[in-house]
């Protein structure tokens, strides 16, 4: 893939610089990012130019404000972060821009403008604003309209609060565009876009009892075009696709999509690895792709008892899965998309690579977003990992991986081969201008 | 961050794994040999593989450390809590039909006397004026830190013996919540903490925003490793101080 543009954020990494979410809107115009801080970013592809061959349709900042900010929560003496875990963009439905934003407890809805006209030739106050006097008009004028810099607004236009009692993980904007649901670690609610002041209880999964907590909700979906269908993973593996029109709770599946474990793979770390980080319908709306610590899995909706296709990631971690549950690395949740024809899969991992697995061909390849390997106009160069064996020249070795560099959020553009890769405070954006060769 | 795969650097057969049923992973980190003069009894030049009991006695020890810990400011990850007490209560079944429940083999790491480390978390859950002893000396770093110890390994056959009894009191109090799902009595050992802090279901409970379960002190949900953003602010830290104060009778 050739390398756009690589954006950085800061020089120096600060740790509310931290890219928390991507997301392309649905015509892949617009890019937003969300991080720790609280901040959103919005970026604009600009149009391809004949006069300019080269910029071939680059992402330039459009926009940044501040969604959410820290709280306190006083009743139980904790801090609310205000780092944003998800952004989805609402289908655009007139001139405006709109996209859902949420941190832990609060989901805010933004809606996002441009001025580039501003009127002109008022009668009783001059270009600054200021009242005239009266004395001097002597004849009446019709404003008119006339052209000015681009402005962006952004405005605050509704607040979702205190629907969640636990940290919120997902968001995601019905087919019917009129709702959306929102999921914490025990329950999904349902909302409606206009109405801030209730939301319905779709999934609890909260025991009567605490102490027999054993699986909390880790990701939930709509489906891309069923609006009374949508699906929720859990810590232990499981996906749940619910049917809204079955009851008003829908605490009972309609479908039940589990593996069962491999017996000669077991160990004390068998759940932890086995619990599901991002869940993502395919364009089609026909398969689901989940990811687990160590691999990405394809479901069909038609079969409940395996997925169709395992990809492995980074399966020469299953022997070091001690050292990463000691660092905590083993509960990193990684993300996962879809290309826009559904025929190719990308999810990232550690030391800054990301991978890709082309459905059809079965081939692969790891590509690392990383400055010093990546200049703009540059291909990007397939990395490999040696796990022992022959080690080829420019091979990573498994012990020298660096695992503070993992890269959780990526984004596939819903039509072209472009793709946004989150690298802890930087942004990378590879588009593909010829068909690159798969490993 | 390396990790120590072994002495030869290669992976390991799944000796802890297949007829015996039982499991462990692969793959362990071992101290290195220039730490087998902490070892006690039984090392002698390359340290011989740990044995599977003290891997998984380590394993439940880390576990437990990584859910009982320092206040946070910020509530803490349910699935990171939840996977770790399932996996503490894996080791527990496991050790059940051992009949290896009651064996005392604590493996202390080689760092701090465990007494220490448990009367550090009494200071700060105490308060914030003891802001200097308020941290924490744990072994697990945040995710993006650097290991605060790259090399020592809980692993190690032997830390410091001393403080053991202490700690393996407190492990002992778990264990038997666990069982029992009784809150069991600390008072003999720590008067003024709050006995439900150690109690590994009340632990979790705690978690999902319980009212404050003991006099006075709120239950924070400890976890292991700080996440970056929960830098204590001192402003913040001072304000729930005082709340803490207003609320104790």
């Amino acid at each position: 893939m050739a390398i756009s543009r690589g954006l950085a954020r800061r020089t120096v990494p600060e740790a509310a610089d931290i890219i928390s979410t991507v997301e392309f809107n649905h015509t892949g115009e617009l890019l937003a990012t969300g991080d720790k801080g609280g901040r959103v970013v919005i970026f604009q592809r600009e149009p391809e130019s004949k006069n300019a061959p080269h910029s071939q349709g680059e992402y330039d900042v459009y926009s940044t404000f501040q969604s959410h900010e820290p709280e306190f929560d006083y009743l139980k003496s904790l801090e609310i972060e205000e780092k944003i875990n998800k952004i989805k963009w609402l289908p655009q439905q007139n001139a405006a821009h709109s996209l859902l934003s949420t941190n832990d407890k609060t989901i805010k809805l933004w809606k996002i403008t441009e001025r580039d006209k501003r009127p002109e030739g008022y009668n009783l106050k001059d270009e600054e604003g200021k009242l005239k006097d009266l004395s001097t008009v002597t004849s009446l004028q019709v404003p008119v309209l006339k052209p000015m810099d681009l402005m962006v607004e952004v405005s605050p236009r509704r607040v979702f609060a205190n629907g969640h009692t636990y940290h919120i993980n997902s968001i995601s904007v019905n087919s019917d565009c009129e709702t959306y649901m929102s999921a914490d670690d025990l329950r999904i609610n349902l909302w409606h876009l206009a109405i801030t002041d209730r939301s319905f209880n779709i999934v609890d999964i909260k025991p009567a009892n605490m102490e027999d907590l054993t699986e909390v909700i880790t990701a939930s979906e709509f489906h891309p075009h069923h609006c009374n269908l949508f699906v929720y993973s859990s810590s232990k593996g499981s996906l749940r696709l619910c049917d809204m029109r079955a009851a008003a709770l829908c605490d009972k599946h309609s479908k039940l999509f589990e593996e069962p474990e491999d017996p000669s793979n077991r160990s004390f770390f068998s759940e932890i690895i086995s619990s599901v980080s991002d869940v993502k319908f395919s364009h089609s709306g026909r398969y689901m792709l989940t990811r687990d610590y160590l691999t990405v899995k394809v479901w069909d909706l038609n079969m409940e008892a395996r997925p169709i296709e395992t990809y492995q990631v980074h399966d020469y971690l299953r022997s070091k899965l001690c050292s990463l549950y000691e660092n905590d690395c083993i509960f990193d949740k990684f993300e996962c998309a879809w290309n826009g024809s559904d025929s190719v899969i990308m999810t990232g991992a550690y030391n800054n690579f990301f991978r890709m697995f082309d459905r059809n061909t079965k081939r692969d390849v790891t590509l690392e977003a990383s400055r010093e390997s990546s200049k703009p106009r540059a291909v990007l160069k397939p990395r490999r990992v040696c796990v022992g064996g022959k080690r080829r020249r420019d091979d990573i070795s498994v012990d020298s991986l660096d695992f503070t560099k993992k890269i959780l959020h990526t984004a596939w553009h819903p039509a072209e081969n472009i793709i946004a890769i989150a690298a802890t405070n930087n942004l990378y954006i590879f588009q593909d201008k010829v068909n690159s060769e798969m490993h | 961050m390396p990790f120590q795969d072994g002495p030869a650097g290669a992976p390991r057969s799944g000796a802890l794994e297949g007829s015996e049923g039982r499991m462990f992973a692969r793959g362990l980190k071992r101290k290195s040999s220039e730490d087998a003069e902490d070892a006690d009894g039984g090392v002698a030049g390359l340290p011989a593989a740990p044995s599977y009991t003290l891997q998984r006695q380590s394993l439940l020890d880390m576990s437990l450390v990584k859910l009982q810990l320092c206040h946070m400011l910020v509530e803490p990850n349910l699935c990171r809590s939840v996977l770790i007490a399932n996996t503490v209560r894996q080791i527990q079944e496991e050790m059940t039909q051992d009949g290896t429940w009651r064996v005392v083999a604590p493996q202390a790491a080689g760092r701090a006397p465990l007494d220490r480390l448990v009367s550090t978390e009494i200071l700060c859950r105490s308060g914030r004026e003891q802001e200097g002893e308020g941290d924490c000396p744990l072994p697990d770093p945040a995710p993006g830190q650097a290991p605060r110890r790259p090399q020592s390994s809980p692993w190690g056959l032997d830390g410091s013996r001393e403080g053991r009894g202490g700690f393996q009191k407190s492990l002992d109090h778990i264990f038997e919540t666990l069982e029992n799902k009784t809150p069991g009595s600390v008072e003999e050992l720590f008067s003024d903490v709050d006995s439900s802090y150690y109690d590994l279901d009340a632990v979790l409970t705690g978690m999902v925003g319980g009212a404050p379960t003991g006099p006075g002190l709120p239950a924070f949900a400890p976890t292991a490793a700080a996440p970056p953003s929960s830098t204590c602010r001192s402003d913040l830290g001072e304000l729930e101080h005082t709340v803490e104060i207003l609320v104790e009778t």
